[in-house]
């Protein structure tokens, strides 16, 4: 599959002399198939919103490389951008036109035909409510319009940040819908969402960023199946036994965790291996389940994000790519 | 459709712009509604009436004389104590003469409009400068402040044409307010003249005169928008231009002007932007410091003058323009977008 959306490196350093220099992005490494639905991932402050700027021609890189549908932006981004449609951060429309006239507006500003405006309108559901100006909006209309500017240009790559935020159920459903019927219909895709249970029901891949820099990519089940490390769950008949088929577990090398009623291990490449095991030490399963992860775990273990009882994360801590003992990317994967 | 057709839709729907040049629109008919109702015809009956109330006139004052020369005599004849209030001879106090009353005092006003419509052009500059510096601060401040840019520039990656083009369309829309207006404002002024004036002597060089003042309105009307379409832009925020209109009014002319006063400055109002406006509209302006003393060869005393004129205040208003104007497209060109 051709590249969509390539990036090579790029950085992005804020200068203040108040508080010193800034990495926003330190060398970002980014790659998007063409007709994938991508999800893009990464903490507050990671550097997500600053990587879609830098991409659309809002933000100065001071260095790396970026291509969009094959050509070198932010140079050629006058004559690549009529293929790309974008929604950055939150949807952003001024107050007091109405969401047609929001449209009409932009359509006129890039040359659309003005009947695109009465598709987008009933693609997102905003058709008998596009006479009202958007200062009565909720949010999630604000973002279904949002969405709708970004589907006017018919892109052949679909940039959106967040759009998911304020939809009610059912919005978040048709949102879900809409990415796949549009990735279907052969557009790209790329999702930055925290809603990470969306994310893995949508994306074909993803890309996570930590503190500016990539800490993992790649299909998204490629990403799970590293992460679930081979753990599985034992339950015997007599929770009496747990002790007894610890014992004999880590004399066969498995990793052990006890708990109350179970036992987890890790490292388990093959689990009827260890129902052998147990067996032929007299000791009898109930339960033997290879735990799955899911991309919530996988997330908040890359980037070092998951809340500690008693502690308060501040916004910058996460992980960074390259510290000692931080994780280091793995070419064609993720690295931990 | 074009950018710069869109934009001049947007210009047309924003409601702030429409209010804001209606409000400008109003308080223009209001002058000239004030000035028709406030000027007469003068005729025959006009003058008969004003030389019956200067003659009114001067036999009140005869009276007044009288009486008081009669107060003069009954004080010196009961020997009361001269107190200043009269002269030593009851006769001093004479009647005035009788051109003291001139009937031309009690003529009503009158529009000649040679005379008055230049000044009323400046007038007509001030208030559409005003409502052109609050749209174009307003028309790109908005659009900053509400992330409609932002989106803008998605779609049109091209910063210093998307702002220019802006640009154009708002000069454009001031244009097709001032325009129209002004032909109205003449033809209403002409009105004003026929029916409570006269309009003699406007011969064809004074409407030059009036067309080359209009042009010079027309012109300050441009940078006025022009310079707050690049404060706002330059601030990303209405808020900035208006902001910096209003710190420059009070500290740099109500502030200065004190402080200069107070230090005894030659010629303050030279350092007041008004003037300026003034010297531009009326081709100059002669200031006076009545603290010197110049000698004429007739050896009279006249206070020493600084003329101010059309060209320094073209100098004032480019170099304005320029750092302006300059100031916002290198910011849009360099700044990040955020």
């Amino acid at each position: 599959m051709p590249a969509v959306l390539e990036i090579e490196g790029l950085r992005k350093t804020y200068k203040s002399r108040r508080r010193g220099v800034r990495h926003a992005l330190d060398g970002f490494d980014m790659l998007v198939e063409q007709g994938q639905v991508h999800g893009f991932l990464g903490p507050n402050g990671s550097g997500k919103t600053t990587t879609l700027r830098t991409l659309l021609g809002l933000i100065r890189p001071n260095g790396g490389r970026m291509a969009i549908l094959g050509q070198e932006v932010p140079d050629a981004l006058p004559a690549v951008v009529g293929r790309v449609g974008a929604i950055v951060e939150s949807p952003q429309f001024f107050p007091h036109f109405s969401a047609r006239d929001t449209l009409s507006l932009l359509a006129g500003a890039g040359e659309v035909p003005r009947t695109r405006v009465e598709e987008v309108l009933e693609l997102v559901g905003l058709r008998d409510r596009a006479a009202e100006r958007v200062k009565t909006y909720s949010l999630g209309m604000k973002q279904r319009l949002a969405v709708a500017s970004a589907l006017l240009k018919e892109p052949k790559l679909l940039i959106l940040d967040e759009p998911a935020n304020g939809l009610d159920p059912g919005g978040i459903r048709e949102m879900r819908t809409l990415m796949r019927d549009l990735a279907a219909s052969g557009m790209t895709v790329v999702l930055s969402s925290h809603i990470l249970g969306e994310i893995q029901l949508i994306c074909d891949s993803v890309t996570i960023i930590s503190l500016g820099r990539r800490v993992a990519f790649g299909p998204v089940e490629q990403v799970l199946a590293a992460h679930s490390r081979g753990a599985v769950r034992v339950r015997l008949e007599a929770v009496a036994d747990l002790p007894a088929a610890a014992d004999a577990l880590t004399r066969a090398g498995v990793q052990v965790t006890a708990r109350p009623d179970h036992l987890m291990l890790a490292g388990v490449d093959k689990p009827a291996a260890v129902s052998r095991l147990l067996a032929e030490n007299g000791l009898y399963v109930s339960e033997l389940a290879p735990v799955t992860v899911d991309l919530e775990s996988v997330f908040l273990e890359l980037t070092a994000t998951a809340p500690v009882p008693g502690q308060h994360r501040q916004v910058d801590q996460s992980t960074k790519v390259g510290d000692g003992g931080q994780p280091n990317v793995a070419g064609g994967g993720w690295g931990v | 459709m074009s950018l710069y057709r869109t934009e001049l839709r947007r210009l047309g729907k924003r409601r702030f712009a429409r209010w804001m040049t209606l409000a400008g629109l109003l308080v223009l008919g209001a002058v000239l509604v004030g000035i028709f109702l406030t000027n007469h015809k003068i005729g025959p009956a006009e003058r008969a009436e004003a030389q019956r109330k200067a003659e009114r006139q001067y036999q009140l004052q005869v009276r007044q004389v009288e009486q008081e020369r009669t107060a003069c005599e009954q004080a010196r004849a009961s020997g009361q104590a001269q107190d200043g209030r009269f002269p030593p001879d009851c006769e001093m106090i004479e009647p005035p003469p009788p051109e003291s009353a001139d009937p031309q005092w009690f003529l009503p006003s009158t529009f000649d409009f040679r005379a008055s419509f230049g000044s009323t052009l400046t007038t007509f500059t001030a208030i559409l400068a005003l409502v052109g510096f609050v749209v174009g601060a307003s028309f790109v401040g908005a659009e900053w402040s509400s992330g409609g840019m932002m989106n803008l520039l998605l779609w049109r990656p091209q910063r210093l044409r998307v702002l220019l083009t802006k640009l154009s369309a708002l000069l454009t829309g001031a244009l097709a307010v001032t325009l129209p207006a002004a032909a109205l404002w003449t033809a209403g002024f002409w009105l004003v003249g026929t029916l409570r004036g006269t309009t003699a002597k406007t011969t064809s060089g004074v409407w030059q005169s009036f067309a080359l003042t209009g042009l010079r309105g027309l012109t300050l009307i441009v940078v006025a928008a022009t310079v707050g379409f690049a404060l706002a832009s330059l601030g990303r925020h209405t808020a900035m231009a208006l902001g910096g209109a209003i710190g420059v009014v009070v500290v740099g002319q109500f502030g200065l002007g004190i402080v200069l006063a107070m230090a005894g400055a030659r010629f303050v109002e030279a350092w007041l932007l008004p003037t300026y406006m003034l010297a531009w509209m009326d081709k100059k302006v002669t200031l006076e410091n009545w603290r010197s003393c110049a000698v004429s060869y007739t050896g009279e005393c006249k206070p020493e003058t600084l003329e101010l004129t059309w060209q320094h205040s073209s100098v004032l208003f480019a170099v304005g323009l320029v750092l302006a104007l300059g100031a916002a497209l290198v910011a849009m060109r360099r700044r990040d977008i955020a």
